[in-house]
């Protein structure tokens, strides 16, 4: 296209535009002459702060409401994280609210006026909704135990949401069975940092990326998943010409676009990889040694896991450590650098596909003592069936060079939702957690948990509950029986839908009750729905990626009878007798808790309930408040917090985030926490140490010895692809939201299978074609697309997760890490068909 | 799993002879996928063609991000060069007509403008989007605030 037919084209246009608008002038006619409303009474929004409600970068918005309703939105200019700016999808929040089929009443599944599993979905008001889940829920504890009752939640949950939620399961219910979807996204993130650190989340902050002279990203799309930090990353880069970007990935994406070092490897041999660096820095002796001396210990972790599939599948009866996957026994500094030095340039380079001197220039970055570097991962390690050592051996790489816990040096685990930090990590919202990375098995803990919560010794269950995908499987067969899910879309989200969530969500056996703002496929697979107020229809915090917590009020009113999930679970607590819950042991402890229902023992016990309504900002609604009578919200942050403060978790008090853009904690004396283990930058650091690793007893990190080992499903002769799914830029996550905003959908209306060229033209194949993507466990019908934003090398096809039509979880399979219990959505083996 | 599916069909095929299609679609509720059950799919959509025509779109809200009312596939924007620019870089756009990019795009992380285009800014495509060809799966029923100010001046 050359600049003189652009003229003439866009002449045209203009001719074309200008005839159009004059005959619009005509329709509405000339008494409109007044086109602008000037009074500023009338033109006056009013603009609140809010956290965006989509991904973990946590950028904050100012929103603007007219007349109860969402009317604008746009970039926070205040905010650290993304001074001013939005990705696409932030820029389109006023309409996520908007969605012409919200879901404004209760439906449950009835047939000639009474529940029935195969009804259909009919109106019911709120009482009779929680009447018959109620029932429900009782029959199963009283039939089978605290263990047939579970909860699934979300990342997304706001951070009184998922305390509230936890706190009902695990000490009103007593039982464990409560996991997030952060499960499917940041557990082995999790994993890592506790193995390695003993502390849980990024000890740097988003500060790093104006002072990093190198960037490595694995396994992380930031261009597409983190926009808002891609655009700091760009801006260092472009601002700062010695700054190196290296981008490793199983197929090109978005952010080779601006990569100095590409590197497009076989799935799976990032573990080789990471094990040649730091084989790398050993052998040309960069090793940091002052450092590692007085900061590290080495140990050998055990081997031969396991894939986390059923226990009776061929892959688990052989693997040797199943049950022991995070065990590890004490090496020397010898003894590793032994273990890594298989892990050659030429061995590695045969291995990952990736050419010997990209191998080289990436080692190099981390070696060269005079660079900083930060890496930055998401899922390409954390959805991997060893996620967990990924995530300990990029840690090992920081380590040997000492490049952590400084500006620009540092290891950084990105999140993938906007409170899987706040919530789901932070709260505890784990089968396994309690809040401030307490362990539900740990007797000490619960005696905390127990005592903060003034119930009595023994309340909570010592045995972790079922995970993500053992709820589903513990569903299909028939253990988990009443179960509740908020925040999440997992029937769509879930690995193997077809042999799993699917036969589980519709078991006879079972009643599943599904809280959303839309009737998303985990609704229709659902028995019970109860409609729900979404973002800033209710009063929200949300904890980032850089450990940033962040508050905003309730801005506009819920459409219809729809409520918070908080106003769900805390309602729903009503219902329940301590005698109906307790056993009489337990009773006997705290008889003055017997005759008293849950709503009093939980959230009624002069802490939840100790601030007034009054203490509400002035100008903005609280249903709950109204409601419950009290400052509902306020109450359970500040009970939250007393189990963070004093233990390196601490929160500022709840009225101070109302009024700033979020803080980094450990926040102690009012001042945040920018880079944590540091001495002059962290409060828990001793002093005179300089650098404390304070999460392990000893004061130090751990250096993993760990090895390649193969993927769960690799391509064979009859399945001859690596599937890898995701996410694009412009949805978040299963559509729900950013499908219903027409500009959205239309820049991405369906999910295609991309494809490299050569391997659609060898099977046939011409893009926009019909094709079906099958595995051993399901299929799928989509469209072939050769070309776009990515880039798939032979032998493997992405295809994205956001489309509700075409479900790619049905293909996908259900091996997780065995440590952490997260899926690994990245890797399978699947044949095409054309249709 | 085929017993069910089967099982399933048949339910759909009995339920249709005696409530008739309105009953059955009290089940089938989830709005962003087609009639056909959760274990089943239709025919994947076809790949549609980005609009156009260089009609500019009404935005939403002054602050939203304009929508890219013509094609951008094959569009290059990398280490080397930006396409998007080419047009719409303020030298540029005596040449081309095209709009040209928002001054708030040369403003750096703290609020000053620069000489050219802020190198935050550079991926257009972050927040630009082109249109393809299709009708929403739902409407949408947001009101911009002119419509609003419009609905209140017409009610009192």
């Amino acid at each position: 296209m050359t600049g003189k037919t652009e003229i003439s084209r866009r002449d045209a246009i203009k001719i074309k535009a200008a005839t159009l608008a004059a005959a619009a002038a005509g329709i509405s006619g000339p008494a409109s002459a007044a086109n602008l409303v000037t009074e500023s009474k009338e033109t006056e929004l009013k603009w609140s702060k809010a956290a965006c409600r989509f991904c973990g970068t946590g950028c904050s918005v100012m929103v603007a409401t007219k007349d109860e309703r969402v009317v604008a939105t746009h970039g926070d200019i205040l905010s650290e994280v993304n001074k001013g700016l939005n990705c696409v999808k932030g820029y389109f929040l006023s309409k996520i609210l908007y969605g012409e089929d919200r879901l404004t009443q209760p439906l449950l599944r009835k047939t000639n006026g009474v529940y029935d599993k195969e009804g259909e979905f009919t109106p019911v008001s709120w009482d009779e909704a929680f009447d018959t889940m109620a029932e429900k829920f009782k029959k199963a504890l009283n039939e089978k135990g605290p263990t047939s009752v579970g909860m699934f939640g979300s990342g997304q949950w706001t951070v009184w949401e998922g305390y509230a939620a936890s706190k009902l399961m695990k000490a009103g219910f007593r039982s464990n069975n409560i996991d997030p979807n952060a499960r499917h996204c940041m557990a082995s993130a999790v994993g890592g940092f506790m193995r390695t650190f003993g502390i849980d989340e990024p000890m740097g902050c988003y500060d790093d990326l104006e002072a990093a002279d190198a960037f490595v990203l694995w396994g992380s799309n930031m261009a597409e998943m983190h926009p808002i930090l891609w655009t700091r990353l760009t801006d260092r880069r472009l601002s700062a010409p010695h700054v190196k970007v290296a981008v490793l990935s199983t197929y090109e994406h978005r952010c080779f676009d601006l990569a100095d070092i590409k590197m497009v490897f076989t799935p799976q041999t990032d573990l080789a990889i990471l094990n040649y660096i730091a084989n790398y820095i050993i052998q040309n002796d960069k090793v940091n040694k002052d450092f590692v001396s007085k900061h590290v210990n080495f140990r050998r972790g055990n081997d031969d896991i396991g894939y986390g599939l059923r226990p009776e599948h061929p892959r688990e009866k052989d693997a040797k450590n199943r049950l022991k996957a995070g065990g590890s026994t004490e090496m020397s500094f010898e003894e590793f650098a032994n273990f890594v030095k298989d892990y050659t340039l030429e061995s590695v380079h045969e291995l990952s596909g990736v050419p010997k001197n990209r191998l080289e220039a990436l080692a190099e970055l981390y070696a060269d003592p005079n660079r900083k570097v930060t890496s930055f991962w998401t899922m390409g390690f954390n959805q991997h069936t060893r996620g967990v050592w990924c995530n300990n051996l990029i840690y090992n790489i920081h380590l040997l060079v000492g490049k952590i816990s400084e500006a620009g040096n540092s290891p950084f685990s990105l999140t993938g939702q906007p409170s899987a930090c706040g919530t789901a990590r932070e709260v505890g919202t784990f089968s396994h957690r309690l809040p401030a990375d307490m362990l539900v098995a740990k007797k000490e803990h619960r005696d905390i948990a127990e005592k903060i919560w003034k119930l009595p010794e023994g309340t909570i269950p010592p045995k972790p509950g079922y995970h993500a995908v053992l709820q589903n499987r513990m569903l299909k067969d028939g253990k988990l029986n009443a179960y509740w899910i908020q925040v999440n879309n997992n029937l769509q989200a879930a690995p193997n839908m077809n042999e799993e969530t699917y036969p589980g969500y519709r078991n006879p056996d079972n009643f599943i009750v599904v809280s959303d703002a839309y009737p998303t496929v985990t609704a229709q697979a659902a028995d019970l729905i109860l409609p729900t107020a979404m973002w800033v229809e209710k009063e929200g915090a949300y904890g980032n990626a850089e450990r940033r917590t962040q508050m905003w009020h309730e801005l506009v009113p819920a459409p219809g009878e729809a409520k918070s999930d908080l106003w769900q679970l805390v309602e729903f607590s009503k219902r329940f007798k301590v005698e109906e819950v307790w056993s009489e042991d337990l009773i006997a402890k705290k008889p003055e808790y017997r005759g008293k229902t849950l709503y009093d023992v939980l959230y009624r016990n002069g802490q939840v309930d100790a601030f007034p309504t009054s203490d509400i900002a002035e100008g903005y609604a609280n249903h709950e408040a109204d409601d419950f009578g009290f400052y509902l919200q306020k109450g359970l942050f500040e009970e939250y917090a007393a189990f963070g403060r004093g233990h390196a978790h601490d929160l500022a008090p709840f009225d101070v985030y109302h009024e700033v853009r979020g803080l980094r904690w450990p926040v102690v004396d009012g001042k945040e926490t920018k880079w944590r283990f540091r001495e002059g930058s962290d409060p828990y650091v001793k002093a005179g140490s300089g650098l404390e690793f304070y999460g392990h007893k000893d004061g130090k990190a751990r250096i993993f010895a760990l090895p390649y080992e193969p993927a769960a499903e690799a391509p064979d002769d009859e399945y001859a692809f690596w599937l890898c799914t995701g996410r694009v830029l412009e949805h978040w996550h299963s559509g729900s939201m950013t499908q219903r905003v027409p500009e959205l959908y239309k820049s991405f209306p369906d999910a295609v299978c991309f494809i490299h060229p050569e391997d659609a033209k060898a099977q046939g194949l011409r893009r926009g074609d019909e094709v079906r993507v099958i595995s051993r466990r399901g299929e799928i019908q989509t469209r072939v697309e050769t070309r776009g934003r990515n880039k798939p090398p032979q032998g493997l096809i992405f295809v994205p997760w956001f489309d509700a039509s075409q479900l790619i979880n049905k293909v996908t399979l259900d091996a997780t890490d065995p440590i952490s219990k997260q899926t690994d959505f990245k890797k399978c083996a699947v044949k095409l068909a054309k249709v | 799993m085929l017993r069910h599916s089967i099982a399933f069909s048949f339910f759909v095929a009995i339920a249709l002879l005696f409530f008739g299609l309105d009953r059955v679609a009290a089940d089938n509720i989830a709005t962003l996928r087609g009639p056909a059950p959760l274990i089943e799919q239709e025919e994947a959509p076809r790949m549609m063609p980005f609009n156009n025509n260089d009609i500019r779109e009404v935005r939403n809200y002054p602050e939203q991000p304009p929508v890219i009312p013509h094609k951008t596939d094959g569009y290059i924007v990398d280490l080397n060069s930006n396409k998007c620019l080419s047009c719409h870089a303020r030298s540029r756009t005596g040449e081309s007509q095209a709009p040209m990019v928002s001054i708030t795009h040369f403003m750096d992380r703290d609020g000053q403008f620069r000489a050219s285009v802020s190198p935050r800014r550079y991926f257009c495509s972050q927040c630009h989007v082109s249109q393809r060809e299709v009708k929403p799966l739902v409407e949408n029923s947001f009101i911009d605030v002119d419509t609003l100010l419009l609905e209140r001046a017409k009610q009192q």
